[in-house]
């Protein structure tokens, strides 16, 4: 499978602070890619640098290029809010639009983007929900708040909603973080299938998830990639003292 | 299938420049926007000058010293106008202090909390009560009360102050003051109670272990942390009474002199714009009042940057004061 | 007496006082309210709102006029005062964090304490004087002015409430930085905002002083923009001071409506904020 997004010498600042130093990286496609490190190590960072977010932090900046498809995303005249559209994000807590329904919400990529065509959005809305496997549970409450769902529908939600925008990477920050149990074992699922179609970015702190879902791992460690190997090889046999310590639960 | 499309559609080129050019369009209209208030102030004040400019020419600084105000003999001395906007002001935030403080003392350490809620409503209610309202019944009802009660009431206690000399015909400094007192109570009320709210309960608590009585807990453990607060938040209530309106030339008397006498009719500078502007019968008498404008407008300025100078400096920096 | 019983006596007799400082307050509050009610209850009749100003000296006639100009400014004004008020206060929570932002709070805050009055000679300065007659646009623009720090300064909070998570959830899904304050943002605070505007309208409707001269007042039923315009507040200022009985009663009358349309927007006001979700997180925190 070929590598969609690639990243060289990647490095990131708030201020004066740098937080990510020369990442290189290779995202496959159509597999699952965790990255898993202790807290603070930079994971959320290096994430946002891929679909452009960082840059919204005041006093943000970084340096280095992410190649998605061979294209630098940060050549001057690329429109971040292109990139954002082709690469999607999951966050940490659900964060459906408090004022919209269940149907505005999956719809709300494409019609804040001025697009109103009931009948195609329709169709959008719920072939997203299908594969957010939340179309059964919803399909008769689409008007109803999107917040009165429960935390784990709220999350498949918003993965829903980032699909609708048919993007062709899917990255998630801790996206199972705040769900209980059940609800992560449903979103793991998802990531099963998802994986089919799209290539998936996935940080999580627990390792037993990365272990049961992705195909590659990356550790990260005081903002630098300490390690990044299948994952089979780095749950049995790490090559860096570190990422052992960490797996082994030294520290972390 | 069409419904892909969307998709597609949406990441065209023509699109994404679109929406870089809406941004740009759009901080550049709210900037726009934020600046009208800027262009706002700084055109109040050039066009008090520019349009007081042959009263500032003609009588210069004597326009604040001289006590004579008399448009029918051209002479336009600001002097008993801002005796009056003065008087009137000091009187009310002189009243307006303890009463204000002791309500707000009374809403954040005495009151039964089932009783604080109404309360604080109808003092808010006083707030938000229309300045003509006030002047209405100030008319109608304070006036007489004030002559034929409290005047002569005052006068015979102590009518050897020179300040409650002489009968009160009902309108005058004393009314005027009462009503702006009255205006402004809640202003000092919501904003005492707002800093007395802030001092931690543990202060209270340690008091009272310490045997000090409900008062001396109020006076030694809360107040003090709030005097600066209070006291701007009184600079702030002033302000506000020195550009009161409608309230005040209702019950003020419209006369433009000074005397020492409470109970005697006096003027304000805002009741002088009210009543002469449309009077006006030539461009100087015009010119003089908007100069008394001008005088009001940078009163108002000063006193009010100071009262917030001192509100910020307690807060720590971005506190606003909800009045 | 020790002084342990006279350190209790002070602060009896001092929280004594606390309390009739509150009646003192909240007496004239009471007696202004129920001589309104008692003054003008018996003057609240179809009439006082169909019937037009009767020629001075006869009795009788209504406020059809007056009311209807109050609606007239306050719609006017609230065109100036939102547009500007809200787009202010976008600016300043979304790109103030600066000097220029710092300016504007600051002038914004001096318009809020001018005096009404001076904003009315700025009216007629920048209205009236070029087109050399009073016009309802004269005072619809000095109320408009008064709302604007107002509208400004709550939608300025409303939007800092809103979450970073909202607007990140916006912009992670192509949307750009405009639409995601204009669709995600103020939609959100929009209940805010709403309180913000209502409040400053309750503001304006009760101001007299900046219409005397520039809206000025009328006998007349009109409604063009361009005429001197009768208003609720100046109606009641002039039947108060007239020396007409008749006319007195009205004003009476005229300042109980005016109370219960100032009273109804802050009730308005209360119950919106209390709906909105984003006001009641901030109170909890």
């Amino acid at each position: 499978m070929k590598n969609r997004v690639e990243v060289h010498d990647l490095s990131a600042w708030f201020d004066e602070q740098q937080v990510l130093f020369d990442i290189n990286v290779a995202i496959e496609d159509k597999c699952v890619t965790a990255i898993i490190g202790p807290s603070g190590c930079g994971k959320s960072t290096f994430i946002r640098c891929v679909n452009r977010m960082h840059e919204t932090v005041p006093g943000a900046r970084m340096s280095g290029r992410v190649l998605l498809d061979q294209d630098d995303i940060y050549a001057p005249v690329v429109d971040p809010v292109a990139i954002r559209k082709r690469i999607g994000m999951v966050f940490q807590r659900p964060n459906p639009f408090p004022t919209m329904s269940i149907f505005d919400n999956v719809a709300a990529g494409l019609k804040l983007n001025g697009f109103r065509r009931n009948a195609e959005l329709q169709e959008i809305v719920q072939r997203s929900l299908e594969q957010a496997a939340l179309w059964d549970q919803v399909k008769d409450r689409l008007g109803e708040a999107g917040a009165s769902l429960s935390g784990g529908q709220q999350q498949r939600l918003c993965i829903a909603r980032a699909l609708a925008v048919e993007p062709e990477i899917l990255l998630m920050d801790e996206p199972c973080s705040a769900l209980d149990p059940a609800a992560t074992q449903r979103v793991e699922d998802l990531l099963v299938e998802l994986q089919n179609d799209y290539a998936i970015v996935i940080v999580t702190h627990n390792m037993q998830q990365a272990a049961r879902v992705s195909k590659y791992t990356g550790f990260f460690l005081n903002g630098s990639l300490i390690e990044f190997d299948d994952t089979s090889r780095i749950f049995t046999i790490p090559r860096d003292k570190r990422t052992e310590d960490y797996i082994t639960g030294r520290f972390g | 299938m069409a419904a892909d499309s969307i998709a597609k559609r949406l990441k065209a080129p023509a699109v994404l420049a679109r929406g870089r050019l809406a941004d740009r369009a759009f901080y550049t209209a709210t900037f726009i926007f934020a600046g009208l208030v800027l262009i706002i102030v700084a055109a109040i004040f050039i066009e008090l000058v520019a349009m007081s400019w042959p009263s500032l020419i003609k009588f210069g600084p004597r326009f604040i010293t001289s006590t004579a105000w008399d448009p029918v003999a051209r002479k336009f001395g600001a002097l008993p106008l801002i005796f009056g906007t003065v008087v009137s002001s000091t009187l009310a935030l002189l009243l307006a202090l303890p009463l204000g403080l002791g309500v707000a003392i009374f809403l954040s350490d005495i009151a039964p909390s089932w009783l604080k809620t109404p309360v604080g409503f109808l003092v808010e209610l006083l707030a938000g009560i229309p300045s003509v309202v006030y002047g209405l019944w100030g008319i109608f009802v304070l006036a007489p009360v004030v002559m034929d009660h409290l005047a002569p009431w005052l006068n015979r206690y102590f009518g050897w102050l020179p300040l409650f000399k002489g009968a009160s015909y009902g309108v005058g400094m004393l009314t005027a003051g009462l009503i702006l007192a009255l205006m402004v109570v809640p202003f000092i009320t919501s904003v005492s109670r707002e800093i007395l709210m802030t001092v931690p309960r543990d202060q209270r608590e340690a008091a009272l272990a310490l045997g000090m009585t409900r008062w001396e807990m109020i006076r030694y453990a809360v107040l003090p942390y709030g005097r600066v607060g209070i006291i701007g938040a009184a600079i702030l209530s002033l302000g506000r009474a020195l550009g009161e309106t409608m309230a005040v030339t209702m019950v003020i008397g419209n006369t433009p002199k000074i005397s020492a006498s409470l109970f005697n009719p006096a003027y304000s500078m805002a009741a002088a714009i009210a009543n002469e502007f449309t009077e006006a019968s030539s461009p100087l008498y015009l010119s003089a009042l908007i100069e008394v404008g001008l005088v009001l407008f940078g009163v108002t300025f000063i006193v009010n940057a100071l009262a917030r100078l001192l509100i910020w400096r307690v807060g720590g920096g971005r506190k606003r004061v909800r009045l | 007496m020790n002084t342990y019983d006279r350190r209790q006596l002070v602060s009896r007799v001092m929280l004594g006082l606390c309390v009739v400082c509150v009646v003192v307050v909240i007496a004239p509050l009471l007696l202004i309210i129920g001589y309104l009610i008692y003054q003008g209850i018996s003057s609240i009749n179809p009439a006082l709102f169909t019937q037009m100003p009767k020629p001075v000296g006869e009795t009788g006639g209504g406020m059809a006029n007056a009311i209807a100009g109050s609606l007239l400014l306050l719609g006017l004004a609230s065109c100036f005062g939102v547009v500007v008020g809200v787009m202010t206060g976008i600016y300043l929570a979304e790109f103030g964090d600066n000097r220029f932002g710092f300016f504007v709070r600051f002038f914004s805050e001096t318009l809020n304490s001018t005096p009404s009055i001076v904003i009315g000679i700025f009216a007629y300065t920048i209205i009236v004087v070029p087109t050399r007659h009073f016009s309802a646009l004269a005072g619809a623009f000095a109320l408009g002015v008064i709302m604007v720090p107002i509208i400004a300064r709550t939608t300025e909070d409303m939007i800092r409430l809103v979450p970073t998570s909202l607007r990140e959830a916006s912009l992670a899904l192509g949307v750009n930085k405009w639409r995601t304050i204009f669709r995600v943002v103020l939609r959100t605070a929009s209940p805010g905002i709403l309180t913000g505007i209502m409040l400053a309208l309750a503001r304006a409707a009760g101001e007299t002083a900046p219409l005397l001269f520039t809206a000025f007042g009328s006998r007349f039923w009109t409604l063009s923009v361009n005429e001197p315009i009768s208003s609720l507040p100046v109606q009641i200022y002039t039947y108060a001071i007239s020396p007409y009985e008749d006319w007195h009663r009205q004003a009476w009358a005229g300042a109980l409506v005016l109370i219960g349309i100032v009273v109804l927007m802050g009730l308005a006001a209360r119950f919106l904020a209390a709906k909105s979700s984003l006001v009641r997180g901030a109170r909890r925190r």
